[in-house]
């Protein structure tokens, strides 16, 4: 016992494991509907979309990079899904697969746009966030489409003994995500990247395929977390995963992945994900009012970001 | 005599870890003289233009300004006693007009609102008095390297300067526009400018100069009277010194050629030819800027070649990338180790795997065992001195990144190995291991290429020497061949 104390001590894990006590103990006293089993299960539901896109997302910001495209590749999967299922009446799995298929290329093009295009990352995909949020209010009519078939609804709203299958979910990608960035020598090439891009091109590495992959990836996992999302609302909406892409960035800044860039792990991110869902989880129980959420998830990030800049400063000097 | 001295140095001494760039250099500018700066890379110059500029601060020593003590020098007090600086790399906004870039930080205003039009007939005026024809409202971008550098002039004109630093103008111009260049200088000078001028070039500083100063490692040499000087006497004083570094004797059998090209063209260099063999270390000469680098990078696959091809032990091969370079056992040890040689956040077992990782992986998983064993090994081999090979690369003094960059590459088993400036910014023991290294690969029968700016250097270490002057190979010289008078001639294309 000692033996872990004294190792969470020492890692970089400390300051957000001491958040999510401070946050934890901060709404339980203020709410007590707030400790309660049912209710964190209710919270690792929820945050299990921002966690799944959340893998994805540290692929692409231990490169260096962003993308801001992940919400309304989000909002594309929904309705293109929905589409596929309800009008053109696809088996679910078909369906789902070419979802996840199109965000992939989506990311793919979004990697091509950065890497050999050298647009800036938050540009360029800001760009593709409001050109697919387009394409989907097109598709959809604006309209939401629903009337899934029944086994449709397992993925988002199933559960094995007490655990929900979202959660299942994340907890098999946030492991396959650590494996592949821990062992494998691609996940190694997403932190030199980020470390020092041109080192590492100049080492013997195609840092410019890399960095596509690392969208690729990106684009794979936010199709992914659409899919978990739309079985679980079990309605296509054209508005679905607007801001999403905040509480993803939120959550693994504040976890510890470096905006910079060739830094943080999936375990940080993870936690960080928790805290995001905590904090909307104890604000909505206190009533607090959606403009206000909005108001504190932007200090949030901002912290997140000041966090991360402070240490680098800090270790600068 | 003394009334006569615009501005001097005097005692000045600054100091780098490692090493002293400036030690006790006093020296006089006389009023209205074109007074030249000489010496070999890393004499000293860039860092005494600085100090006068007051772009850094000596660590003792003072600037006297018209007989008068200048105290705690900074750049905004020389900018007001009249010292103005033209650095090499050009300062300036190329979206802006010329007239702008003229007044750029000190535009004419009435209130908040700028006076376009007065910028325009004050700059105007300065370029006629200069004889130079310019639309001053042009774009800076859009004009040559050598009308921007006019206009640099121009600026520091308008803020009224009496001395005007001029850091290797030359460098960057055709020869035309050298010589409209060096009439501009003249004209200055008749103006009542003192002009310090800090060139590689012999035939410019002849052309033009009144006084010819020379330092040479950090010290002050010699002040000389162009007129009554030759360049032979020059480049003596510049180089004249014995070798003071024992360079360790190497005992390698120099065999078949291993990395050959012919005809490289692009990237600033011009049709060069060069071929290493098995245990030879050919030495690269020249001054900066003279392309070395750049021929490094075409070599490696950075840059692409306009023309020209590349044979690695006899066969001809097309490396288009860095990839590829070290796929096929190339390997640079580049200038700037901290920027392009390392990931300095990083520890050494995670750099020194990095271009040998798909080899130590199975599938894609990286084996852990193999990449601390091959580190392990690097660290025996080339004395690596750290508690643990889980230290960051940042942690390390300078000999010791070096050897942790080339331990990518041994790690790597390259064959063909491009060394540049392998000591920059290494104490002078570890430039000794670092020699040892040179040699001991050379006996191994790799192909080392080596650029070095340190005459020294290159002479102690090369089996051979290829020099280079703007681009184009100007000589090459056998082992019997070397002097350092030869090399400065072909390098300043004399």
């Amino acid at each position: 016992m000692k033996g872990i104390a004294l190792k969470i001590g020492k890692s970089s894990k400390l300051p957000i494991i001491l958040l999510l006590i401070g946050i934890i103990i901060f709404f339980t006293v203020l709410s007590p509907a707030f400790l309660s089993l049912d209710n964190f299960l209710n919270v690792f539901r929820q945050i299990s979309m921002i966690g799944i896109a959340g893998i994805g997302m540290i692929c692409v910001m231990l490169t260096g990079g962003i993308d801001l495209s992940i919400s309304a590749q989000v909002t594309l999967v929904n309705i293109v899904c929905a589409f596929m299922m309800v009008n053109m009446g696809m088996h679910p799995v078909p369906a789902s697969l070419a979802a996840i298929l199109i965000t992939t290329l989506l990311g793919t093009f979004n990697g091509i746009l950065v890497a050999y295009g050298k647009l800036i990352p938050l540009i360029a995909t800001l760009c593709m966030q409001n050109m697919l949020k387009g394409l989907s209010y097109i598709i959809s009519k604006g309209q939401p489409i629903f009337g899934f078939p029944e086994s449709f609804k397992v993925l988002g709203q199933g559960y094995v003994g007490a655990v929900p299958i979202p959660v299942i979910v994340l907890i098999i990608v946030a492991v396959l995500g650590a494996f592949f960035l821990n062992k494998t020598y691609i996940g190694r090439y997403f932190y030199c990247i980020g470390g020092n891009e041109e080192a590492t091109n100049l080492s013997g590495v195609n840092t410019t395929k890399v960095k596509v992959l690392a969208y690729s990836v990106c684009g794979f996992f936010s199709g992914l977390a659409g899919i978990v999302w739309l079985s679980r609302v079990n309605s296509g909406q054209p508005t679905t995963g607007n801001g999403f892409e905040f509480d993803v960035i939120s959550g693994i800044v504040l976890g510890g992945v470096s905006i910079l860039g060739g830094e943080g792990d999936v375990l940080g991110a993870i936690l960080g994900v928790i805290v995001i869902g905590l904090l909307n989880n104890g604000l909505t129980l206190l009533n607090v009012g959606e403009y206000y959420q909005l108001l504190v998830k932007g200090v949030v990030l901002l912290l997140a970001i000041g966090m991360d800049s402070f240490k680098r400063n800090f270790k600068k000097n | 005599m003394e009334n006569n001295n615009i501005l001097s140095v005097q005692e000045i001494v600054k100091e780098y870890p490692g090493v002293k760039a400036l030690d006790k250099v006093s020296l006089d500018f006389r009023k209205g003289e074109i007074h030249a700066l000489m010496g070999e890379n890393g004499a000293g110059k860039s860092t005494l233009i600085k100090v006068i500029a007051g772009a850094i601060q000596p660590d003792s020593g003072a600037v006297y300004m018209d007989g008068k003590k200048v105290d705690a020098m900074d750049t905004k007090i020389s900018k007001d006693l009249g010292i103005a600086i033209i650095y090499q790399e050009l300062m300036m906004v190329p979206a802006l007009s010329v007239s702008e870039n003229v007044f750029l930080g000190s535009a004419v205003r009435k209130g908040v609102m700028i006076e376009r039009k007065e910028m325009e007939r004050r700059s105007r005026k300065i370029f006629e008095d200069l004889g130079i024809k310019i639309d001053v409202r042009k774009p800076v971008g859009k004009l040559t390297v050598a009308y921007q550098q006019m206009v640099e002039i121009a600026r520091a004109l308008s803020k009224d300067a009496r001395v005007l630093i001029m850091d290797e103008p030359s460098a960057a111009l055709t020869e035309e526009e050298v010589q409209t260049m060096l009439q501009l200088v003249l004209k200055l000078k008749e103006a009542g400018v003192t002009i310090i001028y800090v060139s590689h070039r012999l035939d410019e500083v002849f052309q033009i100069t009144d006084r010819i100063s020379v330092l040479r490692d950090g010290q002050y040499i010699t002040t000389l009277n162009t007129k009554d000087t030759d360049k032979t006497e020059l480049i003596h004083y510049m180089v004249g010194r014995d070798l003071n570094e024992t360079f360790p004797a190497r005992n390698s059998r120099i065999g078949e050629v291993g990395l050959e090209i012919r005809n490289f063209s692009g990237n600033g260099v011009k049709d060069i030819s060069l071929s290493v063999r098995h245990g030879e270390i050919l030495g690269l000469g020249g001054l900066v800027g003279a392309g070395r680098t750049e021929l490094a990078q075409l070599i490696y696959g950075l840059r692409k070649p306009e023309a020209g091809e590349l044979y690695l032990d006899g066969k001809q091969t097309a490396i288009r990338s860095p990839k590829q370079a070290v796929r096929c056992g190339m390997g640079l040890i580049p200038e700037d180790r901290k920027q392009l040689g390392l990931l300095l956040d990083f520890d050494l077992q995670e750099n020194i795997s990095l271009p040998s990782l798909p080899r130590i992986s199975r599938g894609i998983m990286i084996s852990k065992r193999q990449e601390g064993k091959m580190a392990q090994e690097q660290q025996t081999a080339l004395n690596i001195k750290t508690p643990t090979m889980k230290q960051k690369a940042k942690n390390l003094s300078g000999g010791n990144q070096q050897k942790v960059v080339l331990a990518k590459w041994l790690g790597a088993n390259c064959e063909y190995l491009i060394f540049d400036e392998p000591t920059r910014g290494i104490d002078v023991g570890a430039k000794q291991e670092i020699y040892k290294l040179l040699n001991q690969l050379a006996e191994e029968g790799k192909c080392i290429l080596m650029i070095s700016s340190e005459m020294e250097e290159l002479i102690g270490v090369s089996d051979r020497i290829i020099v280079l002057c703007e681009g184009r190979k100007t000589g090459e010289l056998s082992k019997d061949e070397f002097s350092q008078d030869r090399i400065l001639s072909l390098a300043s294309g004399t």
